[in-house]
């Protein structure tokens, strides 16, 4: 089977400031892949090559095409975004941004069909948006908010769904729900998942792939308990840590040594 | 849940199509000269002064004020959706400044070498929307270009470019009316206040003309306008070229502004007021907003420049006036709510 996308010598700059270079990734079909590194690591540029919005230097492939190949509405058709930040300047209700995502299925003259109506309503009760569906979206809060996108997304009915920090601005029990739910697209759907995560440890917990950004190499690419050791941390990141085994889990989990 | 359908598409539109038939018909009969309307329907010669007010002088202002009216509320909506910025519009965006530029120097230029090529009355009510267009799409990819960091839009140095650009271009204006002779500058300044007056059948007839093919342009874009509002970025992955789609707006919104301003100079605030009041009403699916503001706006314009007809009559004054009366202290209450909402008092 074909990769769902494939990356060769990808790099790319921003004016002279080099952000990714040489970055050659293979997404198979149906895995589920968190993307780790510091902060301008190139997690977010990377996301950014693969959904299309920027354009690098070197090769990504989906489903075994050149990515140049595909128009924006076959795209948006292939994979969906969840972006770290969506602003919302305009009082759109939560049934209308959802909506939104199957724009590419309807003709653009015309209002959404019975099977978008259905796809919408299916996809917020998954993320359990359906209670405020007639409420803006302004007035939501972080969590609700991003359980809005996150529907949004999946109403494009995506094979490869990416995210940008999809926890950062969610207390710890919306970020677990995020995170079960991802496992969930990927184990019931065989959805392929790409995430760039902050948090190593949520990172370790739900995801089986793990792959270590640093100055925009691909520093390791394992398991979480190849790629998150006492090493990598202190090489990457410049702290100290601990990685025990979770005993219940079976997955690492780092503890900060903090030199107070 | 409650999302836009065909119900609510056809009943917003047909009420608020009634509103406007009825509008025009009070417009025309409202003004300084008493009509009859039975006694003016009645005998449709040249002899019946009641006929003729109504047919001559009264109707096609009135026609060309909808056009007008519901024109600028149309690019209003656009360009707040584009610029993702619910206080963007024509006038603020220095682009009506720039089409009465390009307009002034089309009719300054044009009599003297294309009336032998283009003939008359016909080349004129032509040339002068053309250079108008010309003027106003100039205008808005530069203040654009200016508004542009590294791939984003700025809405504040966009909003103040603007309104730079079309204070200097007040400026190069003023100069050029003084400039040429004494009787063309008078016109000049009451066409530059935003005033409609009577005019030809044709005139009216080739303004609707540029301002329905802007309009059905813009709205076959209204689902991609959804989209763009959430920002560039997610409008791509949503599916929406969106390169593609701001050169269309702007050459569409440019087409309908310059025919505009051609005929009836910078009437200001109709495109930002409109746009607001009807968002509160039937919500901010495109689809809906589009043809529901260029209705609003139509009956708008129709009862402002009536205003401006009866409110010191015989005299005169130029709608932009009243359009501004209203405009103004709107202007204001939104921006200090918009302040508000984003210090989250």
């Amino acid at each position: 089977m074909n990769p769902a996308i494939e990356t060769r010598n990808l790099s790319f700059a921003y004016k002279d400031r080099e952000v990714l270079h040489d970055v050659s990734l293979s997404v198979e079909q149906g895995e589920m892949i968190g993307i780790l590194g510091p902060n301008g690591s190139g997690k977010t540029t990377l996301l950014k090559i693969l959904s299309a919005v920027l354009n690098g230097q070197g090769e990504v492939r989906l489903n075994d095409r050149d990515i140049e190949a595909y128009s924006r509405r076959d795209l948006s058709k292939l994979f969906a975004v969840v972006a770290q930040e969506s602003s919302m300047n305009f009082p759109y209700t939560v049934a209308e941004v959802v909506l939104m995502g199957r724009a590419s299925y309807h003709s653009p003259f015309a209002l959404e069909g019975k099977k978008d109506l259905e796809v919408a309503r299916a996809t917020m009760e998954l993320t359990d948006c359906l209670s405020f569906a007639n409420r803006y979206l302004h007035e939501l809060s972080g969590g609700e908010k991003q359980r809005v996108i996150i529907a949004r997304a999946l109403a494009q009915e995506p094979e490869i769904l990416l995210l940008d920090e999809p926890s950062a601005f969610l207390d710890l029990k919306h970020q677990v729900q995020v995170f079960e739910l991802l496992c969930r697209l990927n184990r019931e759907r065989g959805m392929t998942i790409v995430a760039a995560l902050h948090d190593l440890n949520l990172a370790a917990l739900f995801f089986p792939r793990l792959v270590m950004l640093r100055e925009g190499k691909i520093y390791r690419d394992g398991s979480p308990s190849e790629v998150l050791t006492e090493k990598t941390i202190d090489e990457v990141y410049g702290i100290r840590v601990r990685v025990e085994q979770d005993p219940v889990a079976g997955k690492p989990q780092l503890f900060i040594c903090s030199a107070l | 849940m409650k999302v836009l359908d065909r119900r609510k598409m056809i009943l917003v539109n047909s009420v608020l199509l009634a509103l406007l038939a009825l509008s025009i018909v009070a417009c025309t009969l409202l003004g300084p000269v008493r009509l009859d309307l039975s006694r003016a329907l009645h005998d449709l010669s040249f002899a019946n002064p009641d006929s003729e007010i109504l047919f001559r002088a009264r109707l096609p202002r009135v026609l060309l004020g909808v056009a007008i009216g519901g024109g600028m509320a149309a690019c209003g909506v656009v360009l707040q959706a584009l610029l993702g910025n619910p206080l963007a519009c024509p006038q603020m965006l220095g682009v009506s400044g720039g089409a009465s530029l390009g307009g002034i120097l089309g009719l300054i230029l044009f009599p003297n070498w294309l009336l032998p090529i283009a003939g008359g009355l016909l080349g004129e009510i032509s040339w002068v929307p053309l250079a108008a267009f010309l003027g106003a799409l100039c205008s808005m990819m530069l203040v654009y270009r200016f508004s542009l960091f590294h791939g984003r839009l700025h809405p504040y140095h966009l909003l103040l470019s603007g309104v730079i650009f079309n204070s200097f271009i007040a400026a190069v204006i003023m100069f050029l009316n003084s400039i040429i002779d004494f009787y063309q500058a008078q016109g000049l300044l009451f066409w530059l206040m935003g005033s409609l007056s009577t005019r030809a059948y044709l005139t009216v007839a080739f303004i609707w003309a540029y301002i329905i093919f802007g309009f059905l342009w813009l709205w076959a874009k209204g689902l991609s306008l959804n989209l763009i509002t959430l920002g560039e970025e997610a409008a791509l992955q949503l599916g929406v070229e969106t390169g593609a789609l701001q050169r269309q707006i702007f050459i569409a919104s440019s087409l309908m502004i310059g025919a505009m301003v051609s005929v009836s100079g910078m009437i200001g605030f109709v495109g930002l007021m409109i746009p607001h009041v009807m968002r509160l009403i039937v919500g901010s699916d495109h689809r809906l907003l589009l043809p529901a503001s260029f209705l609003a706006g139509g009956i708008f314009l129709c009862w402002a420049d009536t205003l401006a007809r009866i409110a010191l009559a015989p005299a005169e004054l130029p709608v932009g006036i009243i359009t501004a009366f209203f405009g103004g202290p709107f202007f204001l209450f939104l921006l200090y709510r918009e302040g508000r909402k984003s210090l989250a008092l």
